[in-house]
């Protein structure tokens, strides 16, 4: 039996990070009444344990929640968690194609940020309702009329019956629903229509396969359904179909229009549900997918290896397991002479990256040495073929490319006015092309840079708060290639090429980089009973080069009877430190070598 | 042939700790000291006791010493070719003391007629009656802790004596009739230069003692010195730099030129820090570097007895509350697998500058090393810090220098 649309609100949260989006959706499903307070944890939505640390939301989750209103009427809110990272703004964008509304969650005392602008925008470009909501009023900086004032200037959206409110401390938050009750259009789909589902997300769960996350449209599914995915044209016969309750599935007859929830079919891999594609009935399919479908393609890659070359399996079906949740992470086998076998890994952005490898060490218990990240270069062949260099060993002679072009970002860059020249400078070095400066009020400004990928992909963030003591706050799409003089930087230890110690790197900040490199590099690789040269080269050009000093004297000079044992444990432990380290020609460098040339801007 | 083994007896007491000592020593009182000899004895008396009885009980207590059958042959009817008073600084006993000590062990124990039997000694604690009494419970062989001619070196380490009460000791000692003196030296100490180093070596050398251990300093943790030098040490661990602690560089150079000094003046290096004359290298620690058993006795004690390394209890109250026990005082036992044992054979006997031989490794183990150990051996012999001459093995100059290394690449 479908259920009636106009009983349904389904709504995401967005907010720039930390003005407590995950706390307000706390509150929503407590004051719903779901969850009683002594079962809820302290953040029902972010359940993976990196997110909670990290304050933000990988994974885009629902959860479906019963109120009863103010009008007597009992509603289903269903709420569409998103990610709150740029690296995701196409998952975001999936997301918020789901929903019919969205609450903006904006901090009393600091008001509009970069990704509040950015999210906004997004949210209107799928014409969703947007329901302002001031949070945090229970701090002593709190200024809800400035901010209530300013999101009506800077966003231009109706703000003054906002609801004031607390998350954290539980103020107002009956205000919210009922505001959702009343703002949020009730869904308008059609029952009897062909079903047209969108999926926003999916995941991988050992007991029932591949869950997708779907939202409804048009017709309904249940189960025994065959329903096709309209990208693949695979079908495939529904199992189940059901709604989200906190952290947990919650099986139903039917999905009907309208509606949030999940189902499972006899799905293998998380590549055959890509997100944003639209699912429909086989035998009764609807005429045209639902718009906004894109292949999500990676823009930074780098190297995953093993620590212990023999956990390569183990780093393979880690990296399997993580992409049956999360389709954006792409990887194929590669192969380094310093760094044996592993895997060449393609993501969305750095955060991502950093989040998958902090996965797999603490949910894989894996070791892993990750080389340099890149971004996707396009270089163009004097012979007319294109191609794209997503691993710097693979890079073509010189001789051979006519030219190459390297990703651009355009950037907006929130920033307090007493900061703007430390960030111009930044961008400057970073070698951003400056568009504009747009003041949102006195003593703040939106400075826009088209920049480089390859140059934030490292560490800009970093800069970026340490410049600006954190006031900055930052936001980015890719805008397209564009010519660039870009070569292969090298390094030599010890006269030999260290493959995954490569790099591709703008002409001019090359020197730079290389002479920083081979200095880090001094500091970490340990001293060697003979002299070992560190050189940076450009094709057959040095560069830049250091030396580790040759280890003149290792002596115990003692050992007797009574410290035997304690010698035999020294040098075994001095041994197992070599083992722990990779060889390369007569060199063992520390696995840590190869990453911390990731942070040459730190001091 | 039933091998011999060497017996180690600890004295955990000193005057005053030294600032860069961590060998388990500290003043004690009189009536302390009297106790722990009581406790000794005993605990050397059992030894022998339990053992050469063949009362299986105790001695599987003892949980080191495997109960085997009655063809073992018993401690008792072994002969004891060394013995070395080790401290701490066992000439702060009174004559007597180590005599009972030594009445104790001779009751005990079988000694073999030309016995090493040598004592630690600190100069400033020694008298004639003292020696005259050493000499007369057998102890043939003197081992004077020197460390420095220097009077501000002496006071940087926390040494209780002068350089002239190191005179006065060593011309008692000859004239109570030691023919076997070994002088203790130390280089790398923090200011040390080759010069003044040298002057030791000149000074020391000029007495002609038959044996002098020349070590360089090591900066040990939970020491003084670990507090004052312990980061400079890992700067220079490092090849970085150092303010206070002679370089890298210079304190190889004192190693070497004290080498070569000492090889000038008669001394031949027969380990990496010992140097004697002909005939006069030290037993007792030979055994240790080439395998040979030994009992330790006392406080903290080690012992290496029939494949199994262990050691005695190290809280001097326990030792005392057990009246030294062997069954309650014994304890960390850690029975050496071939493997292990394999790796001591080297990295103890490579110690040595007459290396390791071939044949005794097969002898041991019952096969050639090349299956394990050809291709790192022929590796550090490439390298130049290896050699090898007909059945021996040992290391070169270069190969002292970097011994650790040496010894870390032939672990399995």
């Amino acid at each position: 039996m479908a259920i009636d649309q106009k009983k349904i609100r389904n709504f995401c949260i967005i907010a720039h990070i930390d003005h407590g989006k995950s706390t307000l959706a706390d509150r929503i499903i407590e004051k719903t009444g779901l969850l009683t307070s002594r079962e809820m944890q302290e953040q029902v939505l972010d359940n993976m344990d990196l997110e909670r640390e990290r304050g933000i939301t990988i994974k885009s989750q629902a959860v479906r929640t019963v109120y009863k209103a103010q009008d007597g009427e009992e509603y289903i809110l269903n709420l569409i968690d998103t990610p709150g990272h740029v690296d995701f703004n196409y998952e975001v964008s999936r997301s918020l194609a789901a929903c019919d509304g969205a609450i903006l969650v904006v901090d009393a005392a600091q008001g509009v940020e970069a990704q509040t602008l950015a999210n906004v925008y997004l949210a209107m470009d799928h014409d969703l309702e947007i329901m302002p909501v001031i949070n945090k009023i229970d701090l002593p900086s709190a200024e809800p009329e400035r901010v209530i004032e300013e999101i009506e200037d800077v966003i231009g959206i109706e703000a003054h019956d906002a609801p004031l409110i607390s998350a954290k401390q539980g103020i107002n938050i009956e205000e919210v629903l009922e505001q959702i009750v009343q703002k949020i259009p009730a869904p308008k789909g059609d029952p009897q229509a062909p079903l047209k589902a969108l999926i926003f997300d999916s995941l991988y769960d050992s007991y029932k396969g591949i869950i997708v996350f779907i939202r409804v449209f048009d017709g309904s599914v249940k189960k025994g359904t065959r329903i096709r995915l309209m990208s693949t044209m695979a079908e495939f016969e529904t199992v189940e179909v059901g709604t989200f309750g906190a952290g947990q599935f919650i099986p139903c007859d039917e999905l009907s229009a309208g509606m949030v929830g999940y189902l499972t079919a006899s799905i293998k891999t998380l590549k055959e549900t890509r997100v944003g594609d639209t699912v429909t009935d086989a035998a009764n399919p609807c005429d045209k997918a639902l718009p906004g479908y894109k292949k999500v393609t990676p823009m930074v890659y780098c190297g995953l290896y093993p620590a212990d070359g023999a956990r390569y399996n183990d780093l393979r079906d880690a990296l399997e397991k993580l992409q049956l949740n999360d389709a954006s992470l792409q990887f194929e086998p590669e192969t380094s002479i310093a760094l044996g076998f592993g895997f060449r890994c393609g993501f969305l952005g750095l955060l991502h990256l950093e989040i998958i490898q902090e996965r797999l060490e603490r949910e894989y218990n894996l070791d892993l040495v990750t080389t340099a990240p890149g971004v996707v270069y396009k270089i163009y062949k004097t012979n007319g073929e294109c191609l794209e260099l997503t691993n710097p060993s693979n890079m073509p002679d010189p001789s051979e490319i006519e030219h190459m072009e390297e990703p651009m970002v355009s950037a907006e860059i929130m920033v307090t006015t007493e900061y703007i020249g430390a960030i111009m400078n930044l961008c400057q070095e970073r070698r951003g092309v400056y568009i504009s400066t747009d003041y949102i009020e006195k003593t703040r400004a939106v400075l826009k840079y088209e920049l480089p990928l390859n140059e934030i992909i490292y560490d800009f963030f970093d800069a970026l708060k340490s410049r600006s003591r954190g006031y900055a706050s930052f936001d980015y799409e890719i805008k397209g290639y564009v010519p660039s003089k870009l070569v292969k930087l090298d390094i030599l230890i010890n006269k030999e090429e260290v493959d995954a110690l490569s790099f591709i790197v703008f002409e001019e900040s090359a020197y730079e980089r290389g002479r920083k490199m081979c200095e880090k590099l001094k500091d970490e690789i340990p001293r060697h009973l003979f002299e070992i040269p560190i050189q940076a080269a450009i094709g057959s050009k040095i560069i830049a080069r250091e030396t580790v000093k040759a280890m003149r004297k290792d002596v115990l000079a003692k050992c007797y009877g009574g410290d035997i044992s304690r010698k035999r444990k020294l040098l075994e432990k001095q041994k197992e430190g070599k083992k722990r380290m990779r060889q390369i020609g007569n060199v063992e460098i520390p696995q840590k070598a190869f990453m911390s040339v990731l942070k040459l801007d730190e001091e | 042939m039933i091998p011999d083994f060497e017996l180690y007896i600890h004295i955990p007491f000193c005057v005053r700790k030294c600032a860069y000592c961590d060998f388990l020593s500290a003043p004690a009182s009189e009536d302390v000291r009297e106790r722990y000899v009581q406790a000794l004895c005993r605990e050397i008396r059992e030894s022998g006791e339990s053992l050469r009885d063949g009362k299986m009980k105790e001695r599987a207590l003892h949980g080191v010493i495997r109960a085997s059958g009655e063809n073992e042959p018993s401690l008792a009817k072994r002969t004891v070719s060394t013995l070395f008073f080790g401290g701490g600084t066992p000439s702060i006993l009174e004559v007597g003391q180590i005599e009972r000590i030594m009445k104790a062990c001779r009751e005990t124990f079988l000694f073999a007629e030309n016995a090493e039997i040598s004592l630690e000694a600190n100069p400033g604690t020694l008298t004639m009656d003292k020696l005259e009494g050493y000499r007369r419970a057998g102890i043939n062989r003197l081992s004077l802790g020197l460390q420095s001619v220097h009077e501000n070196e002496l006071r940087l380490l926390g040494r209780i004596h002068s350089y002239e009460d190191f005179l006065e000791s060593y011309r008692l000692a000859r004239k109570a009739g030691f023919t076997n003196i070994n002088v203790d030296l130390m280089s790398a100490l923090p200011g040390q230069t080759w010069e003044s180093y040298r002057e030791c070596l000149e000074k020391v050398t000029a007495l002609a003692p038959e044996h002098i251990s020349a070590y360089s300093l090591i900066v040990e943790e939970g020491t003084l010195f670990y507090e004052r030098y312990g980061d400079e040490e890992k700067r220079r661990e490092a090849g970085k730099e150092t303010l206070l602690l002679p370089s890298e560089e210079e304190e190889r150079e004192m190693y070497e030129n004290g080498v070569d000094f000492l090889r000038k003046a008669g001394y031949r290096r027969y380990e990496i820090s010992n140097f004697a004359r002909e005939g006069y290298a030290c037993r007792h620690n030979c055994g240790y570097w080439t395998g040979v058993e030994y009992l330790g006795l006392g406080l903290g004690a080690s012992s290496y007895m029939e494949g199994t390394r262990f050691s005695n209890v190290r809280d001097l109250k326990r030792y005392l509350e057990v009246d030294g026990a062997p069954a309650l005082v014994r304890e960390l036992p850690e029975v050496l697998s071939e493997e292990e044992k394999k790796e001591e054979f080297f990295f103890l006997g490579l110690r040595m500058m007459q290396g390791v031989s071939a044949a005794e490794f097969e002898r041991r183990f019952g096969e050639s090393w090349e299956r394990e150990y050809g291709a790192s051996m022929q590796k550090l012999i490439r390298m130049g810090y290896l050699k090898q001459e007909g059945d021996r093995l040992f290391l070169t100059e270069e190969g002292v220098s970097v011994s650790n290394e040496v010894f870390a690449e032939l672990l399995l």
